[in-house]
């Protein structure tokens, strides 16, 4: 448990190294000058906007990172040769592969949870200079917090993303694994397509096929509620507690079969 | 030389390039002028591939369609008002505006401002706008089928129906069952009587109009509407006052070409002023009417009624 804590801790320290949370200076830069630019452009539409493309940008930028970081996270270790060194220590395999996967996770908390604050300041700012008449027209309260709500669920869905990039990253090069993680990220987005095929087509087997991918494939659309949210629609706690549910068991799946792999890779 | 001089060296360098770079782009804009941008194009016309497209982003590409429809309407509303020629025919109709909203819509079905600035926009008549309030009304259907409680769309159907199409019956039937959606206000039904029994005079256009400021959810809109109702302030005044210029004029056998002698025989101090602080004139034939230089010009004559067919290509 201790040699896990120490992985992950090394890996965010890894990350911070990296200066990966430097994207929080552009996802900051993004907020700021949209704020001006929307307020001449959306004829009163500032506030939805903002919270469309904060959210938005969370999400972007969490997956950028949950791929680029994720799909490295063995590889570069097996590339730099420092996995031997690691090997060498008092640590399980299984350990190493969830210390780097906890680190990159918390990396990612601390990521969103500032670009939550940011987002979150930006729109009192905007609350501030919006009249009283618009702020009554508004759908959701600026400061909604159930936008909470939609950023936890992002945060599953990037954490769901890290997992997949992890266990391509453990037998596949970086390039292979950016291109499978980003192909499941796409294609969990069309999981209603899949659920739904026998509508567009007649043949038994492809619908059979394709239902068998709707379950086995990461479903992502269902973490997708930033629009719900904006709009001001209740997302209910059961649907977030099933969903949460149904990422962390679609996570845990993958980092099993990531720690089964890691452990029997040969790497002489 | 020390690091610090280096630094020096290299900052100043960068900045003498950087200028350099800006002074030739300039020159070369000056001696060969970059074109206007007036691409129209939609890249993507379907709404359902811009929503697969779109992924876990939809209301963001949304917001991006809107902000485009604003650009495209209000650029091209703009030239005309500038007087401007516009070649492209396409564009002299606003063609792009309605797929313009119909992406917006698609990809954020719950927009409620694209539906309702939207079917103002595309409402307007030529060449101020594209004069389809065919199209308009199907935009709020479509927002109706997603939204059955949203009210303010039946409001807006009614509203179409009655300004651009002057079709008082069916405006009432709309603001009727506008009224008879739970948490409507309750004018709707007085709207929808007086527009029964009294549509298309100046008094129902009155209470059409507080009721769109009353109902407005952006600025712009409400702004319009007190727009709309001065001006109907504006047409009370203006017959009060031609009233009164004609009878100077049939006393004095002389017409009235300006404000001088109905000043003296009224006894007023200043010549009248319209609702929005800007003297009345009165043009070479003796009719008094709201200044050029007024922001309520020009008057609204009451609109032409625009048939559902859509205008010719």
């Amino acid at each position: 448990m201790r040699a896990t804590a120490l992985m992950a801790v090394n890996m965010f320290r890894e990350s911070v190294r990296d200066k990966v949370l430097y994207n929080l200076v552009l996802f900051a830069v993004l907020l700021i000058g949209a704020t001006y630019l929307i307020g001449q452009l959306t004829a009163g539409q500032d506030i939805k906007i903002i919270k469309d493309l904060g959210l938005a940008a969370t999400s972007v930028f969490g997956v950028f990172i949950a791929v680029f970081i994720g799909i490295g996270l063995v590889s570069k270790e097996v590339e730099r040769r420092s996995i031997y060194a690691l090997l060498a220590k008092p640590i399980e395999r299984h350990q190493i592969v969830l210390g780097k996967y906890l680190g990159l996770v918390g990396t990612l908390a601390v990521n969103l949870s500032v670009m939550a604050a940011a987002l979150y300041v930006v729109l009192a700012y905007m609350r501030w200079l919006s009249s009283e008449d618009t702020i009554k027209a508004l759908e959701a309260p600026a400061l909604d917090p159930a936008m909470l709500k939609a950023i936890a669920l992002i945060f599953v869905e990037l954490a769901i993303i890290t997992a997949i990039a992890l266990f391509f990253s453990t037998f596949s090069t970086p390039i292979l694994s950016a291109t499978l993680t980003f192909g499941l990220f796409v294609a969990g987005h069309f999981s209603a397509d899949l659920r739904n095929f026998d509508q567009v087509v007649d043949s038994p087997a492809a619908v059979r096929l394709a239902r068998a991918l709707y379950w086995v494939l990461p479903n992502l659309a269902s973490f997708d509620v930033k629009a719900q949210v904006v709009h001001g629609q209740h997302v209910s706690a059961a649907y977030m507690a099933l969903t949460i549910a149904y990422g962390a068991a679609y996570i845990a799946a993958l980092l099993i079969a990531a720690m089964v792999i890691f452990s029997r890779r040969d790497f002489k | 030389m020390t690091g610090l001089g280096r630094i020096a060296v290299g900052v100043v360098t960068i900045g003498l390039l950087m200028v350099a770079a800006i002074e030739l782009q300039r020159i070369r804009d000056r001696s060969f002028p970059v074109r206007p941008v007036e691409d129209d194009s939609l890249y993507v016309t379907s709404p359902t591939s811009a929503r697969r497209m779109a992924l876990a982003y939809g209301a963001v590409a949304a917001d991006l369609y809107w902000i485009r429809a604003l650009q495209y309407f209000g650029g091209t509303r703009r030239m005309v008002e500038a007087g401007q020629t516009i070649t492209d025919p396409n564009r002299r109709r606003y063609a792009a505006l309605f797929p313009l909203l119909d992406l917006t819509t698609s990809l954020d079905p719950r927009f409620n401002v694209a539906y309702r600035f939207g079917s103002i926009f595309l409402a307007e008549p030529a060449p101020r706008g594209p004069a389809r309030p065919d199209l308009a009304i199907a935009l709020l259907m479509k927002g109706l089928a997603e939204r059955p409680d949203r009210w303010e769309y039946m409001q807006d159907i009614g509203f179409v129906h009655y300004w651009w199409r002057q079709d008082y019956k069916a405006a009432a039937d709309w603001f009727q069952r506008a009224s008879e959606v739970p948490g409507a206000p309750w004018w709707l039904k007085s709207l929808a009587a007086t527009t029964l029994a009294q549509g298309g005079d100046r008094q129902s256009s009155r209470v059409m109009w507080e009721a769109i400021r009353q109902s407005a959810e952006i600025d712009w809109l409400r702004d319009d509407a007190d727009r709309y109702l001065a001006q109907l302030r504006a047409l009370d005044e203006i017959d009060a006052f031609q009233a009164i210029v004609n009878r100077v004029a049939s006393q004095s056998a002389q017409p009235v070409l300006d404000w001088r002698p109905v000043m003296r025989a009224a006894g007023w101090r200043t010549s009248p002023i319209d609702p929005a602080g800007t003297p009345y004139e009165i043009d070479q034939r003796g009719r008094v009417q709201v200044s050029r230089s007024s922001p309520l010009w020009p008057m609204p004559a009451e609109p032409p009624r625009i048939d559902m067919a859509p205008p010719p290509a």
